[in-house]
């Protein structure tokens, strides 16, 4: 997952805000979005898979002509 | 999409290792699916329609090649199939946005994730999942193009035009949730990430 890579982690924003050049300040935002939308993404990835999915997968695969 | 392809003969050692392989993406086809449809039951139905479509597609598969992309291009399909039949479904995609805003676990920050989440939900679709499959999904630009199926640099002006749209909707205040003032939302958005890079 080499292209999930925080440029957040790459960049730490220790300067203050206010100093910083319009163009670094954009950057600084969608940095920041970017983070949330990961992790709001990330969120659901880590929610427990309910069991209907696999469930429907077993009984799908229960259903398949007997293998010889 | 290729309609599967029947094999001549069962081989259940394959399958198997489908299986587990299929499995492993399920959590993130559901999280592809919710930002898609928005609603999560919604979204969990599309899922499971995307992972048994690709189960019976299975020996039109190539192992080895990538599998996350692979499934992600068939949910996307069933997504797009069911749509045309539903021609107020963008519309639903935006009422169930808002009907679901679901509480966060991080309690300094709920409103900025409720209103990115509806932010997102106003973006054109196309440019929503450009953004998604690349900015959280983990997807290279040509993965994402193939998975879209268009070129790459209509990835490339999606995501960044996407990026922009919904930087103007979180400064903006243009989701306008009662209470929230334009501009909190972005705040809230650039605390957090501080608090992030200063906790590493």
């Amino acid at each position: 997952m080499s292209s999930r890579r925080s440029m957040i982690e790459n960049q730490p924003m220790k300067r203050p805000r206010t100093s910083l050049p319009d163009l670094d300040e954009a950057r600084l935002r969608q940095q920041a979005i970017g983070v949330r939308l990961r992790q709001m993404f990330d969120e659901v990835v880590n929610e427990p898979v309910p069991d209907e999915f696999l469930a429907i997968l077993r009984k799908h695969d229960d259903e398949r002509p007997e293998e010889a | 999409m290729g309609t599967p392809r029947a094999r001549s003969e069962d081989d259940p050692v394959r399958d198997e290792a489908f299986r587990r392989e299929l499995v492993v993406l399920i959590p993130h086809l559901r999280a592809f699916a919710r930002t898609l449809c928005g609603d999560p039951t919604a979204a969990d139905d599309l899922a499971q329609d995307a992972m048994m479509k690709a189960w019976d597609a299975r020996a039109s598969f190539e192992m080895g090649t990538n599998m996350k992309a692979w499934t992600f291009m068939i949910l996307r399909n069933q997504f797009y199939s069911e749509k045309r039949r539903s021609w107020r479904q963008s519309q639903l995609d935006q009422e169930a946005a808002e009907r679901t805003l679901v509480a966060v676990d991080d309690p300094e920050a709920p409103v900025a994730l409720d209103e990115l989440r509806q932010g997102l939900a106003m973006l054109p679709i196309e440019q929503r999942e450009a953004l998604v499959l690349v900015g959280a999904g983990g997807f290279a630009y040509e993965e994402a193009a193939a998975i879209c199926e268009c070129a790459v640099g209509t990835v490339k002006s999606r995501v960044s035009r996407a990026r922009r749209a919904l930087q103007g909707i979180l400064e903006s205040g243009a989701y306008t949730r009662d209470g929230s003032s334009a501009g909190e939302a972005m705040g809230s958005i650039l605390a957090h990430a501080e608090r992030l890079s200063q906790a590493k």
